[in-house]
């Protein structure tokens, strides 16, 4: 387990319950004893550090290298999962991964960036960073779930779409937006959830559904706040106050009514309890099927369309 | 409330030249060298007489070039939060803003004029680099919204101009918000069957490239214009080779497969008017 900067606290008490339970001179019941002590004590720390995170640290959790990333989902809240590849023009990017699956007793087709979990498959996945025909196979799997009538769930995690010059040289730009319209036309129910970071064009070209989700430690920002503290300030050192007046936490982005619902992490981040934290996505995924279903192909477009038209426009006099 | 009340009474200009730079003073074109009398190059159509360099238009000088006698109504835009997230980093989002108009004499990066082009009902939204790099935010999403809405009105023909860093950071992912909302506003002429054309000027980047600035029907650029999503020192930085000497320029856009044509400036209204009667039936 990776510890993260301001976790070091957790990271002692881990280290004092190993010592313990390693200790030969000591009696079974004395390490039980000193063990639950350590739990309490490290269940507090705990508490205290992850009620009060600040933006950057939630940055740091959303990037943590053990967070669930999608294949993790795939694997955990979704069935018979069987992939789809390829954009059928260029090649198969695996930045993006995706196909149709069972969740909740009914086929859907789930679309998210990968990350990959350690070196070999961070290259393969090229980190979560798609080329033009990552998002190219996105709307080709959007467009077959259309086809067979079935929900699409998105599972965003990237850091931004990949910028070099292959990219360029087959449009990323146009990928990017075509991948953002066939969201935005789709006439089946979309729901988008940010599971970790939400890196801008990259990410809202699977993120402009019907319902957006952010998983409470995740992020969603126009820039990095890297990339924010070097342009304005001219320091990346400044990224935690970038990471403060980018309002790019759930919470922030509720309230500034650009996503739907903020899904509660276990205290302690989902890097420590995935399995809890993907069944209380799941959860939410099934609560907002259930309320789209009702709804015909025509009204879900235009229900999509209108909550983007609405969204940051000043209320009417 | 109807949206178009909030078009209050549009100014109507013609042929306005703006005089606010004296006619007096040298331009160093970047491409040539050549030392050129700044009368001269506004004669040219902001085109260097020597090399074709297309210098950036100013706004209303390219509604003036583009409009039949160069009439035009320009309309009055929606009002959006200011600063919705009281953005600071060395200035003030607010400072910017108000240094921003009093440099470019307008609201904020976009203008939007109807009228017509070769007798054809046209809106044209162009955008003005010099306002903090034509950075999208939401008022200029809401700004594109208006002509769209405009467009599907008056059965007009939809053209855009960007000229745009990419998505505005003083509102953070409100600007990225505006990447999904111009989508759907470009896209609603989709099914009137009314035109929307892009000519893409210098320079068009980041999510301004990657939403609505890609998605015309008919896609012209200006010659040399710089185009693309992501920034060519970001990927200098990360290919550590040289890129090809046209790279993200106009015509390596057209040589992948990305735009329909560059068109030269002089050309441009000429190449409208075909491509609209060929479009747009009245």
């Amino acid at each position: 387990m990776q510890y993260l900067d301001f976790e070091q606290q957790i990271l002692e008490i881990d280290t004092r319950l190993a010592d313990v339970n390693a200790d030969v001179t000591r009696s079974d019941t004395e390490k039980k004893e000193e063990t639950s002590r350590l739990i309490k004590k490290k269940e507090k720390t705990i508490e205290s550090i992850y009620t009060n995170l600040t933006p950057w640290q939630k940055s740091a959790v959303a990037r943590h290298e053990n967070r669930p990333h999608t294949s993790d989902y795939i694997n955990s809240i979704f069935q018979n999962f069987s992939i789809l590849s390829g954009d059928r023009a260029f090649a198969d990017d695996k930045a993006i991964i995706g196909g149709f699956a069972e969740f909740d007793g009914q086929t859907v087709m789930v679309i998210g960036h990968e990350k990959g979990h350690d070196t070999e498959s961070r290259l393969a996945h090229n980190f979560g960073m798609a080329k033009p025909e990552g998002y190219r196979k996105a709307i080709r799997l959007m467009k077959l779930a259309e086809q067979f009538n079935v929900p699409v769930i998105t599972l965003v995690d990237t850091a931004g779409a990949f910028p070099g010059m292959e990219g360029e040289e087959r449009g990323q730009g146009q990928a990017i937006a075509a991948s953002t319209e066939a969201c935005l036309d789709l006439k089946v129910p979309l729901i988008c959830c940010i599971i970790g970071e939400g890196g801008s064009g990259g990410a809202i070209a699977l993120a402009s559904g019907n319902k957006v989700l952010m998983l409470e430690n995740s992020i969603y920002s126009v820039i990095s706040p890297e990339g924010c503290a070097s342009i304005l300030w001219k320091d990346a050192k400044m990224a935690s106050k970038a990471a403060e007046i980018l309002n790019l936490t759930a919470t922030d982005l509720l309230r500034l009514g650009i996503i739907d619902e903020v899904v509660p992490e276990p205290l302690g981040g989902a890097h420590r309890y995935p399995q809890e934290t993907m069944g209380a996505l799941a959860s939410a995924i099934k609560k907002h099927l259930d309320s789209l279903k009702s709804h015909t192909p025509d009204e879900l477009k235009t229900m999509r369309h209108d909550k983007f038209l609405a969204m940051t426009r000043l209320p009417e006099e | 409330m109807n949206w178009l009340s909030r078009l209050t009474r549009p100014t109507v200009k013609k042929a306005a030249t703006q005089k606010d730079i004296p006619n007096n003073y040298w331009d160093r074109c970047p491409d040539c060298g050549a030392m050129l009398f700044h009368a001269e190059i506004e004669k040219a159509d902001f085109v260097c007489p020597y090399c074709d360099h297309h210098f950036r238009l100013p706004v209303l000088k390219r509604f003036e070039m583009l409009f039949d006698r160069g009439e035009f109504t320009l309309i009055q835009l929606p009002k959006v939060k200011e600063d919705p997230l009281k953005f600071a980093d060395l200035e003030k989002y607010t400072d910017r803003l108000k240094k921003a108009r009093k440099k470019t004499k307008h609201e904020d990066a976009i203008q939007v004029a109807h009228g017509h082009i070769g007798g054809h009902a046209t809106v044209v939204g162009v955008f003005d680099f010099a306002f903090m790099g034509g950075s999208m935010g939401t008022a200029v999403g809401e700004a594109i919204i208006t002509a769209s809405q405009l467009a599907l009105l008056q059965e007009a023909a939809l053209i855009l101009i960007p000229a745009s860093g990419g998505a505005r950071m003083q509102e953070g992912m409100l600007s990225l918000m505006q990447m999904a909302r111009t989508t759907i506003a470009v896209k609603k002429l989709k099914t009137k069957r009314l035109p929307y054309i892009t000519i893409l000027s210098d320079p068009t980047m980041g999510g301004v490239t990657a939403s609505f600035a890609m998605l015309g029907d008919v896609a012209f650029a200006e010659p040399g214009a710089a185009i693309g999503f992501a920034g060519k020192r970001v990927i200098e930085q990360i290919v550590r080779e040289k890129l090809p000497a046209n790279f993200q320029q106009a015509s390596y856009l057209l040589d992948h497969g990305m735009i329909d044509q560059v068109v030269h400036r002089k050309d441009l209204k000429k190449a409208l008017i075909n491509i609209l009667n060929l479009l747009h039936k009245q």
